[in-house]
C-alpha cells in the first residue's frame, strides 16, 4: 500500500472513530431524552461518516488498487494525491468546527472548507485519471 | 473469500433490500394508512442503508483485501472481527426496532435498549478500528 493511501486511510478510520462516536453521543441522548441538547453535533456526525471516512477511504484504496504499471512515482503518491489528502482534510476539519460556533465566521468556515473539499477531489481526479486504464494483467 | 467476508456482504446484501423497501413504504406514508411508528422511522431507514449496507460491505471487503496483518494471523484478530460483526447488526436492528417505537411511545425500558444499540453500534465501530489499524501499511 503506497503511502499516501496509509495516510488516506488511517485518517479516514480516525474519522470513523470520532464520526460513530458523535453518533452513538446523539442515538444515546435520545434514549435518555436529551436529544435536543446534542442535535447540534448532527453536521458534524455526517460530515465525518461520510466525507471523512467513506470518500476518503475509497480514495486512500483507489490510489492503492488502480493499475499504476508505468505511473511515476506511484509508491509513494503523487503530488496532487497528497494535495488531496491536505485539502480534503483541512476542508472537513472546517466543517466540523463549525458545528460548534455560529454566526459570519462559521459561514465563512464553512465556505471554505466545502472550497478545500471541491479542490480535493479536483486533485484525486487529477491524479487517479491516467490510471484508469487497463492494466495488462485483466482478461477482460 | 473468507467465510466472515461472506457474512459481512450476505448480511449487507439483507440490508440493502431492507432500507430500499423501507424507502418505498415511507414514500407511499402521503397514500396509505400507516401506523404512526412507520412514519418516523426515517432515521432508522436511513441507517439500514448507510450502516447496515455501506459501512458493512466496507467492513467485509476491508477484512479480506486489506494488506495481511501477519503470517501467523493473516487477518488479524478473528475475536476481533467476529465481535464486530455481532455488535454492529445487534446494535442496528435494536436501533431499526426500537427508535421508531420510542419516538411514538417513550418509555424508560425503550430509552435504555436505545441507548445499548448506541453502545452496541459505537463498540463494533471502534472494535473495526483497532481490528483494521495495523493492517493499514505497506509491504
Amino acid at each position: 500500500m503506497p503511502r499516501v493511501s496509509i495516510w488516506f486511510v488511517r485518517t479516514s478510520l480516525l474519522a470513523l472513530l470520532v464520526g460513530v462516536t458523535l453518533g452513538a453521543v446523539m442515538l444515546g441522548a435520545k434514549g435518555l431524552g436529551a436529544a435536543p441538547a446534542v442535535w447540534f453535533l448532527l453536521p458534524a456526525h455526517l460530515e465525518l461518516v461520510l466525507v471523512g471516512w467513506m470518500l476518503q477511504l475509497a480514495m486512500g484504496v483507489a490510489q492503492w488498487i488502480l493499475p499504476r504499471f508505468g505511473a511515476r512515482g506511484a509508491a509513494r503518491g503523487s503530488a496532487a494525491a497528497w494535495i488531496a489528502y491536505v485539502a480534503l482534510n483541512a476542508g472537513v476539519l472546517c466543517v466540523v468546527v463549525t458545528a460548534t460556533l455560529s454566526g459570519p465566521l462559521a459561514g465563512a468556515l464553512q465556505w471554505m472548507g466545502r472550497l478545500a473539499e471541491v479542490g480535493a477531489v479536483a486533485a484525486f481526479v487529477v491524479s487517479v485519471w491516467s490510471r484508469v486504464r487497463a492494466s495488462g494483467i485483466s482478461a477482460m | 473469500m473468507p467465510p466472515l467476508t461472506r457474512w459481512f456482504v450476505k448480511t449487507a446484501l439483507v440490508y440493502l433490500v431492507v432500507a430500499l423497501l423501507g424507502g418505498a413504504v415511507l414514500a407511499s406514508g402521503p397514500f396509505l394508512h400507516l401506523p404512526a411508528a412507520i412514519l418516523v422511522a426515517a432515521p432508522a431507514q436511513i441507517h439500514l442503508f448507510v450502516v447496515g449496507w455501506l459501512t458493512q460491505l466496507i467492513f467485509g471487503i476491508a477484512y479480506w483485501m486489506f494488506p495481511s496483518h501477519s503470517r501467523e494471523l493473516p487477518r488479524g484478530r478473528n475475536d476481533i472481527a467476529i465481535a464486530v460483526y455481532v455488535l454492529l447488526n445487534a446494535g442496528l436492528v435494536l436501533r431499526a426496532v426500537v427508535e421508531p417505537w420510542q419516538t411514538v411511545d417513550p418509555r424508560p425500558i425503550l430509552g435504555a435498549l436505545l441507548v445499548a444499540s448506541a453502545v452496541a453500534q459505537w463498540l463494533a465501530g471502534v472494535g473495526f478500528v483497532i481490528h483494521a489499524w495495523p493492517r493499514v501499511r505497506g509491504r
